[in-house]
């Protein structure tokens, strides 16, 4: 083992196709800011430089061309992709060590990347977290140590395109994550308005359309059995307390169960535009 | 065969006894919940019932999922009525067929314990007095919190719990076919 540890700079991914996003996921806004901007400025409280990975059709992009560049290197006989994008930085810098960062993380936070410098194992090819959703190992919020240059290099020659296929043939460290969101990524734009929601309690202020179905007293206390409103609710538990103010509901809300398109639901749960709500008063079946 | 339906007309138990039919099933028990005549004190004349049915329909079929994989029976059905009942109309039906009894009066149990606690049904009662009240609703708004609603079980056996359904008569003696047993 190399007793001294090779330095990390950053290597935020910015040269994806966004297919599935229809646009920009490096240009998506939250609070203002661009998630290339907000990766980017996350990383650099952690290591000296950070750089952004693009392909060279991208170097003149507005989003990407004021910050420091790595263009994807052509020659080097692999397909464009993350683990060019990392290779390419691996060849500018073959002394260092990479956090390289996927520009689609809205939730990722400063205790992931904590965690992941903390426990980061430089002895071999690379420490990622394990994904708390199917285990496997999450290469695009991950520290990739020197020594995998030649192994990524042999893996690409081999044909082989996928980073988290990589680091399950090879030596890598896969650490638990302690901030089970921080490595949710985005690829739709449902998906984007409810990082946007969640990211932006403020948005929930705008109003949008619910579909509200009343049920037995609760109908008639509303004196109707359905509506559309216009409201800024955010939950169905803002939503219950908005109502009650209107309709003055005898039943309290910790007697009630909620249901959010025919499923039962919780009473935080982001509400999003068209959703349907139900108010499920004690039941008397049988 | 499961399933579970809500209906606005009167309950055919013969055609829903109908499938359960099986060759391996060597009995059949159900349940049949009755429009009684008394609650608490106060004489019933009819109840209305109501359902959330699109929601109701998905967990009364879980619930008869849950039953399927529990038990070792064969079918498990249920059917809900909807609307407005006179004394005596039956309020539910459940039915079970299994190879040997044991398992169907315990399935059985199962499913019309769940199906009062769980399905988002509910029922005003109508009295004499000219009075009517939705049931479990009513009386807890003003009372503390969790004392009754959802699910909760009261204490068996210490007489008239509002949560056992009332208006609802349990007869004694679930029917059993004949079978091979």
């Amino acid at each position: 083992m190399n007793p001294i540890a090779a330095p990390v700079y950053g290597l935020i991914l910015a040269g994806g196709a966004s297919s599935r996003m229809h646009r920009d996921k490096a240009a998506l806004l939250y609070q203002g800011k661009t998630q290339l901007d907000r990766a980017f400025d996350l990383a650099s409280g952690y290591v000296d430089r950070v750089f952004v990975s693009v392909r060279a059709s991208q170097a003149d992009e507005p989003t990407r061309s004021g910050k420091p560049l790595i263009v994807d290197l052509a020659g080097m006989g692999a397909a464009e992709g993350p683990i060019l994008g990392i290779r390419s930085a691996m060849a500018a810098f073959p002394d260092v060590a990479w956090l390289v960062i996927a520009c689609d993380l809205p939730f990722l936070s400063d205790a992931a990347l904590e965690q992941l410098l903390n426990e980061r194992d430089p002895s071999i090819l690379a420490t990622a977290f394990r994904s708390a959703h199917d285990g496997l190992p999450e290469p695009l919020c991950a520290i990739w140590e020197p020594a995998a240059a030649a192994a990524l290099s042999e893996y690409q020659n081999g044909g082989g395109h996928c980073p988290r296929k990589f680091l399950r043939r090879y030596p890598a460290s896969l650490i638990e994550p302690l901030d089970r969101r921080a490595l949710d990524n985005i690829n739709t734009p449902e998906e984007y308005t409810i990082a946007q929601l969640e990211l932006e309690p403020h948005v929930g202020a705008n109003p949008m359309q619910l579909k509200i179905q009343y049920f037995a007293l609760m109908r008639e206390q509303a004196g109707r059995s359905d509506e559309t409103l216009e409201t800024s609710a955010a939950t169905p538990g803002d939503l219950f307390a908005e109502l009650t103010a209107r309709y003055g509901f005898t039943l309290s809300r910790e007697q009630l169960k909620v249901a959010v398109n025919t499923e039962f639901s919780d009473w935080s749960r982001r509400l999003l535009p068209g959703d349907a709500v139900v108010f499920i008063p004690p039941v008397a079946g049988g | 065969m499961m399933r579970f339906r809500f209906t606005e007309s009167a309950i055919d138990t013969d055609a829903a006894r109908r499938e359960l039919l099986d060759h391996g099933a060597g009995g059949y028990v159900s349940f049949e919940g009755w429009v009684r005549d008394h609650n608490e004190g106060q004489d019933v004349t009819r109840l209305e019932y109501e359902a959330f049915q699109a929601l109701g329909l998905k967990e009364g079929n879980r619930i008869l999922t849950e039953a399927v994989r529990r038990f070792p029976i064969k079918h498990a059905a249920c059917i809900h009525r909807v609307g407005s009942l006179d004394l005596s109309d039956m309020a539910v039906w459940v039915g079970v067929s299994s190879a040997h009894r044991g398992e169907a009066f315990d399935a059985c149990r199962f499913i019309i314990d769940e199906v009062k606690h769980r399905l988002p049904i509910w029922k005003k009662e109508h009295y004499r007095s000219g009075d009517s009240g939705w049931v479990n609703c009513e009386r807890c708004a003003a009372e503390p919190l969790h004392a009754h609603g959802h699910g909760h079980d009261h204490v068996p056996g210490l007489g008239a719990s509002h949560d056992r359904g009332p208006g609802v008569h349990e007869p004694p003696n679930p029917l059993v076919l004949p079978g091979s047993e």
